[in-house]
């Protein structure tokens, strides 16, 4: 291998580094001297990349959140307005009600859906027999394009009033609606979207059952649990940090919906409002509107959210999530 | 669980058939038929006629046409060479930079002992958990005041080469933990610098690291909306997504023909891609828990 080849010049010991000795007690790392310049020098990109992208545009959202900034103003007709954004947005904005209501909706009810399709068809596949694979990669299938625009154009077309699912309920005598186009339901054939792309939890929760002991199951077939007891008894307990991981995961990601809410709905959040998912909102208010002070308050209510969700979930988990090492992690 | 138990247990189960195994089989197909169902449809439908489309439920054409193909390749001023073009010029270039800096990045915090190692992969997790449209909108207003919106290619691609996918940089960093250490050591004994390091004995070892985050980046990158959406501009910097989203604004019906051609040619590359990689993607995100 390239280890071979390896013909890198011995670097003369630099002076003023750290003795030996204090170099050996440190293992192969050595301590600040020659790793620790290349440390930072291999850390570069990601450290100008954290400032620059990440650390920096943070604050300036934070600062233009006090402000009434949009694209069109110069930096100089940046006027502070303090809490003003926050302000409209909690008592003057039902569009903003609307948007945590709908996002609320969205995640609440797809994500518990979509665990339970994921973890059912995994159980079922939990098998090792010829042709699993093909199963799981195919159940897999719509996860991976799922993101895409096609696939929520398909799907506007799917539930549109003279589309297929009309024309498979009619099979069946049912007359049905234009759901893309009715606020009762527009949001529905969103969440059934985001449903149908249970695969990629659905991996997750394969790879979970494989950890499994199966002496658990000997013994707990030994002791006369029937299959049901033993789902219960020993595979949710063995997989509750599985289904912890992959509730958390999409849950963020369920309040980060945007592409099919935007395309199903032509970028308005229509019908009446009723696919305004959060950052659909933030996009109009901030790329529509230009009221990129507006949006940057939007923002940060999001992530403030997002950060208590986050802190809501983990303290939950410690009720119900079982580590077999008796770790809490 | 320990191997022989898996064989034990994958033998008990292989000589059985029983009424159980036949249900869940069924259930299964069953499952599998709903799932696969809009796309098989839409694939079907991108042959059909137009007055077949949007009605007709099942998924074989009555009559069988190519012609939204042409159509719909040439549906708009510029046609989709182009959009196919600068999708994956945008794809190409986010993989490359974000396979190197993500690399790079991951392995100085694997490997490396250097100052406030531990504060800055605390950061590095953190900004893992940070939604991305949070960040868009102050991201837009810095590229703008750098006058870098009018090269649309600098916003999209210079995040990436930053290595600000922290996900994959984490997905590096457990990979390298799996890599012996005593390489390493042989390595610097034998007169490697750090740099040699990662130059002789990383980076070869890292080779499936790199394919897994190139095909998810390629992927992500393909399928991408949001961010393309905010900086491409312009008709003739498309990219696919971008220029699908235009058959919404056209009227509707007479062009479903041409929307669904379209849709079907851009699920392509990625399902090219699942095709080859299927094993890897599955197990790449077992492994690691990535979306899909």
């Amino acid at each position: 291998m390239a280890l071979t080849t390896a013909s890198a010049p011995v670097v003369p010991e630099q002076p003023g580094r750290r003795s030996p000795a204090a170099h050996k007690r440190r293992g192969s790392g050595g301590g600040r001297g020659r790793q620790g310049v290349a440390g930072y020098v291999f850390l570069s990109p990601w450290l100008l990349g954290l400032m620059g992208i990440t650390a920096i545009p943070m604050l300036l959202s934070l600062y233009l959140s006090f402000t009434d900034y949009s694209v069109f103003s110069t930096w100089e007709d940046v006027q502070w307005i303090g809490l003003e954004n926050y302000q409209e947005m909690f008592t003057g904005d039902p569009q903003f009600y609307r948007a945590v209501t709908v996002t609320l909706v969205y995640a609440l009810v797809m994500v518990p859906l979509k665990l339970a399709a994921a973890l059912a068809v995994a159980l079922l596949l939990n098998r090792a027999w010829r042709g699993v694979g093909l199963f799981r990669g195919l159940f897999y299938l719509p996860s991976l394009l799922g993101g895409s625009v096609a696939l929520a154009l398909v799907w506007s077309a799917l539930f549109a009033g003279d589309g297929a699912v009309n024309e498979f309920l009619a099979f069946f005598g049912i007359t049905g609606q234009a759901w893309v186009n009715d606020p009762d339901y527009a949001l529905g054939t969103l969440i059934i979207l985001g449903i149908w792309q249970f695969g990629a939890p659905m991996v997750i929760f394969l790879a979970g059952l494989k950890q499994v002991p199966v002496e658990l199951y000997e013994a707990a077939s030994v002791d006369g649990a029937s299959p049901w007891r033993q789902f219960w008894h020993v595979t949710m307990p063995m997989l509750s940090p599985v289904i912890f991981f992959n509730l958390v995961l999409e849950t963020i990601r369920g309040f980060q919906g945007f592409t099919s809410a935007f395309v199903i709905s032509n970028g308005t959040g229509g019908p009446v409002d009723s696919t305004l998912l959060y950052t659909l909102y933030l996009y109009k208010r901030g790329f529509a509107e230009f009221e990129m002070g507006y949006a940057s308050a939007l923002a940060w209510v999001f992530l403030l959210a997002i950060g208590v969700l986050t802190v809501v979930l983990f303290s939950t988990g410690r009720f119900w999530v079982h580590y077999a090492d008796g770790e809490d992690r | 669980m320990t191997a022989p138990a898996v064989a034990r247990h994958a033998a008990v189960r292989k000589n059985r058939f029983t009424i159980g195994q036949a249900v869940r089989l069924a259930v299964l197909i069953v499952g599998l038929v709903l799932v696969l169902y809009p796309l098989a449809w839409v694939i079907g439908s991108s042959f059909k006629s137009d007055a077949e489309i949007a009605s007709n439920i099942s998924v074989l054409p009555t009559e069988f046409t190519a012609s939204h193909y042409t159509a719909g390749w040439n549906s708009f001023d510029v046609s989709f060479t182009r959009f196919f073009i600068n999708s994956t010029v945008i794809a190409l270039l986010t993989v490359a930079a974000n396979a190197i800096s993500c690399l790079v990045a991951a392995y100085a915090f694997a490997r490396l002992r250097f100052p406030m190692r531990g504060f800055w992969f605390a950061i590095m997790i953190g900004t893992l958990l940070l939604p991305g449209d949070v960040l868009i909108i102050p991201q837009y207003i810095v590229f703008n005041t750098l006058g870098w919106i009018d090269t649309p290619l600098l916003p999209l691609i210079v995040p990436k080469a930053l290595a600000t996918e922290a996900f994959f940089v984490f997905l590096m960093v457990q990979f390298m933990r799996g890599i012996p250490r005593d390489l390493d050591e042989a390595a610097t004994i034998d007169g490697c610098s750090p740099y040699g390091v990662f130059w002789h004995v990383i980076l070869p070892l890292s080779r499936p690291a790199l394919v897994t985050t190139a095909i998810f980046s390629f992927i992500w990158t393909w399928n991408d909306f949001f961010t393309q959406l905010v900086y491409l501009n312009e008709l003739e910097d498309y990219t696919v997504p971008i220029a699908l989203r235009l058959f919404i604004d056209s009227t509707g019906q007479s062009s479903l023909g041409a929307m669904f051609a379209m849709s079907v040619l851009s699920l392509l590359p990625v399902f090219l891609f699942f095709v080859a990689f299927q094993r890897m993607l599955v197990e790449g995100i077992n492994t690691s828990g990535l979306k899909g």
